[in-house]
Order: structure tokens, then sequence, then C-alpha cells
């Protein structure tokens, strides 16, 4: 699903909860539609392991039967990992930044990091970005308030591949991923030797001391887990910060991942042999995105 | 040949192309099979982007009848995009399929679906993205059979050099038929190699070998002779007919794909074939006879069709929809059963009929009346005699005031251009009727708010039809004549804004004619053109004129015939068409005497439908032992078995 665009998602969406069978709401008006509404999608190009999005029913459900019956209902690559029942609104989840992992194939680790210090010692950096409407100006640095390289990369089979991973700040207008890495092509000549893989891995609170932390060390902080319940066994995300996701609200909110579909659309039904292993596959060995969501949860 | 998946390999190209989501497969309820357990293989595409292949029916059909067998694979294939065409070369990925991602080549069969014949330079891309030789000549055995279908198959000289075979067609029984051939030919350890496969296919198959067909020219350019070059392979090859459509009722699980396509709903085809008898209609020729699928099979797929895919609209296909003898009680049914659920229904309403409005207003039961479409395809009532489209000016005036008095406010109008006989005057004469279309609106509605669209294109004469003898307008004249249409519509006071004009030039068209009519030395000016770049031929921004005309003109330099010669010119009754062996199952002199019909000096005659007058002999079913299967069945739609879960709010 990396590759799908925000708007492919929402009409897979809404034809996964019509399969599902779950007694959604539609608007009123001349053409009714579902009443679906999402945070801040990810761009075309990023998995994402933390999507939000809410739905609205028109009868109570039990939260575990919608998990299970929109879960099985939606193409592979969408996974729905949680989902709450609960008042406020999704507008209400304090959603304020994202963490990306970055992996730039051909890219050494030291290379990278000297990027990164390189990145985090500027003011300010201007990039364009093309859009619709021609081109605009981002400042890239000023969104990015962690960034950081997977210094267990090697030993994890990723050699010759750098991983970054930032926490960058919601703002207006967005600057994502391709900005950043924009910048950092400009300015440390970082040339990965085919495209990065970009996915998401949590969004959250920042917490005041994030704010304004002066060093990569402190990042994004998600207060509370918002799945109250069993607790699931935490563990600190390897660059070491821990991470939480705050309990919120909704009529029903999921939370899903779309995750990159090679790790799972090409075995599909035909077993072992056609797994991509070869050395040059970035996500064939990714681990499945609900143990990996699942260790971005902190142990209170 | 390995059928390992090249998805590592195409996978860092993907960001780098548009929408590079249609590349990637994954659909709900694609089927994905196991290689190593299965005995015959089939890669099916369709010439065109994904976007537009996706919701092809035929595609669909077949895929599930296949994938339905043991021991049978079919996965999808679709013309990549020119940015990802020039990767795939510099990255040496070819040509795959999306269930697998595995080589096209690795296939048994490569069968490929023909709606339209510009899709024939996407062939080649294809072809030649696989490493499969373009010309079928070259090919060896560790190459795919490549198998044409679908409606421009009923001609597939152009294109008798790259394929291998044709199939005319329904193609649900016949697919099964070629497997099992291939099937035995594998197991009984391919006897006779790749030459010994194709004798089967067209001896025991049903299947058009253009191989196994020498055709002889006489000096002037036409057509000597086609015969068979091998004993055994028929002098004529017929079409197949599936004949009960309950039986075949496909597709049961449509594929819904991420990325956005032409059709965002699920289609089920409410009967086959029509005996309305347009003189142009190809499709409405050569399906025939009409076999309707029954209402309460009907009933079944759409239920199970919209809880297997989601989708949020059903459209109720065929050729003539209001034509099914229980479309009534189908289209009041199915409006019942859906009632609240937030289902859209829909009728591709071509027919000018106003049965069709009260149809069309069942259907859009307390939901939005945006648009309807009626198509009277010619603006005088001497040119819809000519073509036997049998609809008096009143009739659409009625047709167009029930549209607007129910709540319509947009009324579309399909025309032709450059049809038989035509002259300048049939064609403004359109813009009169578009002022008395909107007048009769207005006077039905008492609003100026209303709209109608001319939506026109030039005609193209096509295979077993009445018009395949016609001499084709040129471009020159299709489009004086459209500009004229266009300075008559805009120079209406008071009317400007109501009417709305949409066009194709005649270019395309000329080059469609080309290859819809064409013989086998067609196949050098497709090569050349392929050669020389064309691509997406029926997308105008991919599609250069310049570039057709230029290389019909090197590629035809040493014979007698040229552009013209195939597009323009009159054809008579002894000349020997390139299709002449190829059995639609209509009689050829019945063809005759109903073109000689409409081009009477005196005023044609016109043909009445079959299913409701006696046989008019169009020579289908005693050729083919087929009949015409219509209703009623005196079957409705409610009470239900299952009451389908009520939503709303």
């Amino acid at each position: 699903m990396r590759f799908a665009s925000h708007r492919d998602i929402a009409r897979a969406v809404e034809r996964g909860v019509r399969r599902a069978g779950l007694p959604i709401a539609y608007s009123a008006g001349f053409t009714p539609h579902p009443k679906i509404s999402y945070a801040g999608a990810a761009p075309t190009g990023a998995a994402s392991e933390a999507e939000y999005l809410e739905i609205s029913l028109t009868r109570a459900c039990a939260v575990s039967e919608v998990r299970g019956r929109l879960d099985a209902a939606l193409p592979d690559g969408i996974d729905v990992i949680e989902v709450l029942q609960a008042p406020p609104s999704l507008g209400a989840l304090p959603l304020e930044a994202s963490l990306w992992e970055v992996v730039l194939p051909g890219v050494s680790p030291d290379d990278a990091a000297r990027a990164a210090g390189e990145f985090l010692a500027c003011e300010a950096l201007e990039v364009e970005r093309l859009t619709n409407k021609g081109t605009r100006r981002v400042d890239a640095r000023a969104a990015v308030i962690t960034m950081e390289t997977d210094r267990c990369a090697a030993t994890r089979g990723d050699a010759g591949n750098a991983i970054l991973r930032m926490v960058v700040r919601h703002v207006i207008p967005a600057v994502r991923p391709d900005d950043i890495l924009a910048a950092l092509r400009r300015l440390a000549a970082l040339a990965p030797s085919s495209p990065p893989l970009v996915t998401r891995l949590a969004q959250g609170a920042l917490s005041a001391e994030a704010v304004g932390a002066a060093t990569a060390d402190v990042g994004l902080t998600l207060p509370e887990p918002w799945q109250p319940g069993p607790q699931p066994h935490g563990r600190g995300t390897p660059g070491g910060q821990q991470l939480e996701i705050t309990r919120t609200g909704g009529a029903a909110l999921a939370a899903a991942t779309r995750r990159d579909v090679a790790c799972d659309q090409l075995p599909r039904g035909a077993e072992g042999p056609l797994r991509p292993s070869a050395p040059g596959s970035l996500t064939g060995d990714s681990p499945d995105a609900r143990q990996r969501a699942t260790r971005h949860r902190v142990q209170r | 040949m390995g059928a390992e998946s090249v998805y590592a390999r195409l996978e860092p190209l993907l960001p780098l192309v548009s929408k590079p989501i249609q590349y990637v497969g994954g659909e709900v309820n694609s089927v994905v099979k196991d290689w190593d357990a299965t005995d015959v293989r089939w890669a099916l595409m369709y010439p065109d982007a994904y976007e537009v292949g996706i919701p092809n029916q035929g595609v669909q059909i077949l895929y599930e009848v296949l994938n339905g067998r043991d021991g049978v694979l079919a996965e999808r294939t679709y013309s990549v995009w020119p940015d990802l065409e020039h990767l795939m070369r510099e990255h040496a990925v070819p040509q795959f399929t999306l269930e697998g991602h595995r080589p096209v080549r690795a296939f048994d069969v490569l069968g490929v679906s023909f709606a339209t014949e510009l899709g024939y330079t996407n062939l080649l891309t294809a072809l030649d993205l696989a490493g499969i030789p373009l010309s079928a000549a070259d090919r060896g055995e560790r190459d795919p059979v490549v198998l044409a279908g679908g409606h421009a198959a009923f001609n597939p000289e152009p294109i008798a050099e790259f394929i291998d075979g044709a199939v005319l067609g329904d193609g649900e029984q016949a697919v099964l038929a070629i497997t099992e051939l291939i099937k035995g030919w594998k197991r009984a350890g391919r006897p006779g190699g790749r030459d010994g496969l194709l004798t089967d296919l067209a001896t025991r198959g049903g299947v058009y070998v253009p191989r196994f067909y020498d055709v002889d020219y006489l000096p002037d350019g036409r057509i000597r002779r086609v015969a068979p070059n091998r004993p055994g392979v028929p002098h004529t090859v017929a079409k197949h007919t599936v004949m009960d459509l309950d039986d075949w009722a496909y597709p049961r699980r449509p594929l819904v794909p991420v990325h956005e396509s032409v059709h965002e709903r699920f289609s089920v085809e409410i009967f086959r074939g029509c005996t309305r008898g347009c003189r142009f209609c190809q499709a409405g020729m050569i399906t025939r006879p009409v076999r309707e699928r029954s209402i309460t099979t009907i009933g079944d797929m759409v239920e199970q069709g919209v809880a297997a895919s989601g989708f949020g609209e059903v459209g109720l296909l065929s050729l003539s929809s209001a034509d099914h003898s229980e479309i009534n009680e189908i289209a009041k049914g199915l409006a019942d059963r859906y009632e609240g659920a937030n289902l859209g229904l829909s009728l591709p309403s071509t027919r000018v009929d106003a049965f069709n409005v009260t149809l069309a207003n069942e259907l859009s039961r307390g939901g939005r009346r945006s648009g309807l479409t009626f198509a009277p395809e010619g603006g005088t009532e001497r040119m819809r005699k000519v073509i036997n489209k049998m609809v008096t000016e009143d009739d659409l005036i009625r047709t167009v005031t029930t549209a607007y008095g129910s709540g319509w406010r947009q009324v579309k109008l399909y025309f032709m251009c450059g049809l038989p006989t035509e002259t300048d005057e049939d064609v403004v004469a359109i813009a009169d009727l578009a002022r008395k279309v909107i007048k009769a609106g207005r006077e039905a509605t008492g609003r100026r708010d209303i709209r109608c669209t001319v939506s026109i294109g030039a005609f193209v004469p096509k295979p077993h039809t009445p018009f395949q003898w016609a001499a084709q307008a040129d471009h020159e004249t299709v489009d004086a004549r459209l500009r004229s249409l266009g300075g008559a519509l805009r120079a209406a006071p008071g009317y400007g804004r109501a009417v709305g004009y949409r066009y194709h030039d005649g270019k395309p068209s000329i080059v469609e004619g080309l290859l819809s009519r064409g013989d086998r030395r067609v196949s050098e000016v497709i090569r050349s053109a392929w050669a020389d770049g064309a691509r997406f031929d029926g997308w105008s921004e991919h599609f250069s004129f310049e570039r057709w005309e230029r290389c019909a003109r090197e590629a035809l330099a040493g014979e007698p015939v040229d552009l013209d010669w195939y597009t323009t010119r009159e054809r008579d009754y002894s000349e020997v068409l390139p299709w002449d062996h190829l059995d639609a199952g209509l009689d050829r002199d019945w063809l005759w005497q109903d073109w000689q019909d409409s081009i009477d000096p005196s005023g044609a005659r016109e043909v009445e439908d079959c299913r409701w007058t006696p046989c008019f002999d169009c020579g289908v079913c005693p050729a083919m032992g087929t009949e015409i299967q219509t209703g009623p069945t005196g079957v409705t739609l409610l009470p239900l078995p299952t009451v389908p879960a009520r939503t709303g709010g």
C-alpha cells in the first residue's frame, strides 16, 4: 500500500466497511457518503504503521467485532490494529508529530550520521517542492525535532543501507519526509542507489521537554497508551525514547497500518519460494506490522 | 523458463513512475495459485492502461472461469505506461503479471482481449517487453501461445503476423476447451512441438490460426482467395456461443482495485446479444442471438457480487438493457431490495424510449438525478432510417420531456458523423434537435437551468455489419461537418449555455478504420508505427495521425494499396473481404441486402427486431445452432430468501 494515494486508501476502506457489513452511517443529502474521516494521511509513496481514522456507526458494536471484521475485509496491506469506542472526535487526538523511518539504499551509516549532524546544525533549510499550484518553498529544518541514524542497522542484516529515524512536527504547510530528504541530498550530497523507503512508525503528541530540548536524543513522547486493558509487552524504540499513544475518543476509532505491500503481497497464496529474500529487497524481512506497533507501546 | 517473481527488481522503479499502485496487484478477489501445482497457465491481458482494463468484463469472467478449475492458473497483465516501459527496458524487467509478478513469457498462453483495434500497438509493446518474438513465425517451444479474443478478433487479419490464434465469440467454454487441448498436449510430451499444438487448436479447439491459411491477392490489390494450407483445417472458422448464461453466472467475485478505475461499479450482464439491427453496430451483429440471463440469476449475482466486492454501485449491463423481457421486474425488484442501503443502481440507457426514463426513475428512487444518456445516432429522420435506428423526432422529444419532467437536469445525446449517404445538412440538423430538446425541457420544468450535451464522433465501418462495404468518410469531411455543427450550436440565441458540445475529430477514426477493415498487409504498418513509437493509440495525448499516415505510406510502398484504399473506398459485392472466412453466423447475402436497403435512393427500408416480429433470416440461428432466449419467467425478486442487513443513517 506504500504506493497507494490517500484517495485510494479511502476508497479501499469504504469498500472494506461495506464488505465487513458494518452498520456505517451515511451523511445526509443528495449524495450520501459514508461517514469516515482521517487524520493526517501519509503521503503517496510512504508506508505507515500508524494511521488513524474514525468511522461513525448507526448502532453500538463491540470493538473487537469491528476490528476483526474490518481487518478481515480490508485488502492485504491494510491492517486494523486497534479499535476504540469513545466520545471525543478524531480531531481531539493530539497528533502533533510523526516518527518516520527512512531506509537509504546504498548509503553508509557513517555518511548518513554525518548528514544528519549537518542537517541538525543548520538554522533553517528551505527546499522547493512542485505542487499542482506551482513550486512551494518550505523550511525542512524547522519541522524536524530529532534525527538520528539506526546504529544497529548493520547487525540487523541491513548492511549497505543507512536507516534514519526522525521526529517531524506536523506543520502547515506540511513538511514531508521527501522535503527533508531533498534537503539532505542538497546539504550532504546523500545519494541513495535507489529510491529511499519511507515508513511512518508512529504519530503522537510532543512532550514539553521534547519541544524545548535541543539534543537529538529527546523526541516524540506519546503519553498514556491509547488502549486500556491488558498491557502489551512494551519495549523502548530502537532510538531509546519511549513512545505512548494517547487514549482518546471518537465514535469508533481505528488505528490502521498501510504497510508496504511487498512484505505480504508477493507471497500471498503461494508459500515460501516467492518471498523476496534477495539482498536487494528491503522490505521482505520487515516484522509484522502488528508486532511493530506493539513495540512502540509502553508498559505502564 | 523460470516463473520467479520480478517484484524485487520492479519495486525500486515504482517510486519513479506515475500512479505506481496500478503495478502492485493485490486487488480484493484476485487469486494467486501455486505455480507448480498447475498444468496449464494463462496470462490474460487487456491491452490498455490498468485503469481502463481492470473493469473489463471479458477478462474478469475468463479469469474466474479459469481459476475455478483445478490445475489451471490465470494471472492478469495490463499495458504499462511509457514511463515504466522505459525503466523496464533500462533495468531488464520483463512484462509481468499482477498476481505473482511473474514474467509473461513463462506462461503457456497469453490471451489478449481486444475491445478496440487501437490496442494493437500495445500488444507489440507487451510482447517485446516479455521477450516474446513479435512475429508468431519466430516463436519457439518456450514462448506462450498468443491468442486474441474480444470483438476486434472478428477480423484479426491486421495482427495475423503477431498472434498465433484468434478466438471468435464467447470465451467461457472456449478457454476451457483450449485448456484441455494444451493439457493433453503437454502430458503427451508435446507431440509435434508448437506446430502440433497449433494444429490441435485449429482442428479441434475452434481456434483460428492465421498461419494455416494462405491469402492470395489480385493485381489490383484486392484479395483473390483465402484458403487453408494444410489438411484438417476448416475453410471457415465459426464463432463460439454460450447458450445458457445462467450456467455461466460470472463474475461472482469481481476484482476490486485499490487504484481508481474508469468504472467504479459492479457490472452484471443481464443479457448478451442484440437484434435491434442498427446497421453500424458490430457488437449487435456479432453477438446474436439474444440470450437473457434470468431475473433470479441476476438478483443472486447482484447480491453476491456486492457482498464480495463492497462496490457502492451496480450497473445492469448489456447492449440495450431496457430490452430485457423482465427489465421492469428487475428494476423494481432491485430498487425494493436495496431501498435505504445506499447502493446505486444504473442502466446504460442508450435507446431513445420514454420507457427508459421510467426505468431510470425506478433505479434512482430517492437518489440524485443528474444526467441521462440517449443515442439517436443520426441528426435527421432520413439518417436514422439509413442506420436502422427507428426513432422519430417525436419519440425523442417525448422521451426528453419525460426525463426533464421527472427531475433529470441533464440529457446527453450521442451522434455519429460520416455515416453512409450523410450530407452536411444531416449533421447541422443536430443543432435544431438540441434546441427542440432544450425547449421541450424548459416547457416541462418551467426552469432554465436544464442542459443538453451533444456528443459526436466519427463513424467507422466495421466487419460483419451491413456497412462493412461502405466508404468511410475522410477526416477532412468529418472535421468540416463537426465545425459546422459547433458553429450552429453556438449561433442559437438563448440556447448557447444550455447546450454542451463534445466531439472526437476524424483523424483517429481513419486509423481505427484501417485497423478494423485491414488485411494481413496492415501488419507491417502496425509494426512500423509501433517501432516509430506508437503506444496507447486510444489516448489522444499519445496518438499521432502524422506517424500512422507516414508509416502506412512507407510500409505499403510496394503494394497497390494505401491508407485511403483501406478506409474511404467502397467495396462491392464480389470483393473477397479479409474476414469472409471468419463466420459470425450472419448470412453474407442478408448483410448485402441490408446494406442495399439502407442506401436505396428511394429511401432506406427498415428492419424490425426479431424478438417481437418474425425472423428476418440474418442467418445466425441456423448457422450456429442457436436460438433466441428470452423471458418472461414470471419470477419476482421479492419476497427474498434472505434479507440483507439494512443500513442507513
